[in-house]
């Protein structure tokens, strides 16, 4: 799927801009935004060493399996085809945490570990399991409580209430995780009958 | 707020090693073997950034939006809406750049506090980049057929949107 994307992508940028005279544009594009790619991956590439670095402290702590045991209730439901000690479950946690505080770049590296986890014991490894996809779908909708970002941007444009938009985000954010683990709870339903 | 995501950090950190020297891991041992799995991880997923920075730069590039954007401005005028925040939501499940990029010209000419700034502001917030954070999480780990994940992600993209609209309606409409 993210394969047809891709292509749809490069397919419409490169056919459309023959059509508008920008081909020039696409041409240095061409050219230069493998290197954006590379610069993206530099800037990452830190963070990601750092946090595996200390998660992998709280990992052999048992400190992971507490957070684990904290959201429990709630990891219950979402992965019921995980067993209550799996790995990946810590990890898990800590993204959703991560996320919740809007911390983003510590929430990437607990997401890559989670899904390493979970691609551990898939059977077909080319293959999306189910609570892969589950874990996904919660970190698409991005269960933000606080956009530390757009609160910064609101204040450099001079914003009279700058965190005002915070309630109105988290509503949002809600029906869009809601509506994105329910329809992915009744295609898992569905397929199981 | 700003000093509750300042001390978040620093204080998960050592909370995370005061407690590994609690249980006696070794702790710094324990750092280096994560951060070689880091390195490691880095490493697979450097393709994919790479494949999904260049076909999504390049289709910004084309300003493909702004062509689609011609065909619905009438569509937007009839029902009230600001055009200006459409490529806004169109742009945000391909690229949280680009669509930060826009906010921030958005709040540049209708300021952050115009119904159509905290329209954008709800937008950026509500949800994440959904096919760069597929691409990222499944290519990291080799997965290539996705099933039915890209579908349930753009759907919940398309609430959120939805919801963000109605909601700033309700609360500054």
């Amino acid at each position: 799927m993210v394969n047809v994307i891709w292509v749809l992508l490069i397919l419409i940028a490169i056919i459309y801009s023959l059509f508008t005279g920008e081909v020039e544009t696409i041409n240095n594009g061409i050219l230069t935004h493998a290197t954006s790619g590379v610069n993206l991956i530099l800037e990452m590439m830190p963070l990601i060493v750092l946090w595996t670095g200390i998660m992998k402290i709280a990992e052999k702590s048992g400190l992971l399996h507490v957070f684990a045991r904290a959201l429990n209730p709630l990891l219950r439901r979402l992965f019921p085809s995980l067993p209550r000690n799996h790995k990946a479950l810590g990890y898990i946690a800590s993204n959703i945490g991560a996320n919740m505080l809007g911390l983003g770049s510590a929430a990437t590296p607990f997401g890559l570990k989670a899904m390493d986890e979970l691609q551990k014991d898939n059977p077909k490894k080319t293959e999306a399991t189910e609570a892969m996809i589950t874990f996904l779908v919660l970190n698409t909708g991005g269960v933000t409580l606080i956009p530390t970002t757009v609160i910064a941007l609101r204040i450099m444009h001079g914003s009279a209430n700058p965190t005002e938009i915070i309630i109105t985000s988290i509503l949002a954010t809600a029906v869009s995780s809601m509506s994105g683990l329910v329809l992915d709870y009744f295609i898992r339903r569905r397929k199981r009958l | 707020m700003n000093l509750i995501s300042k001390i978040v950090i620093p204080l998960f950190v050592l909370f995370i090693i005061l407690y590994g020297v609690k249980k006696r891991v070794n702790v710094y041992d324990s750092f280096l073997e994560g951060a070689k799995e880091g390195l490691i991880l880095v490493f697979h997923i450097t393709p994919t950034i790479i494949a999904m920075v260049f076909a999504v730069n390049i289709f910004l590039d084309s300003h493909f939006i702004d062509g689609i954007l011609g065909f619905l401005k009438p569509l937007f005028d009839l029902a009230n809406l600001p055009i200006d925040i459409l490529p806004m939501a169109l742009l945000r499940p391909i690229s949280g750049t680009a669509s930060l990029a826009i906010m921030n010209d958005i709040f540049m000419h209708f300021g952050p506090d115009s119904y159509i700034g905290r329209l954008a502001s709800t937008l950026q917030g509500c949800t994440d980049t959904t096919i760069y954070v597929l691409a990222l999480y499944f290519g990291s780990i080799k997965v290539t057929k996705t099933k039915y994940a890209l579908p349930v992600g753009l759907f919940a993209d398309l609430m959120g949107i939805i919801a963000a609209f109605v909601i700033t309606f309700i609360f500054f409409g």
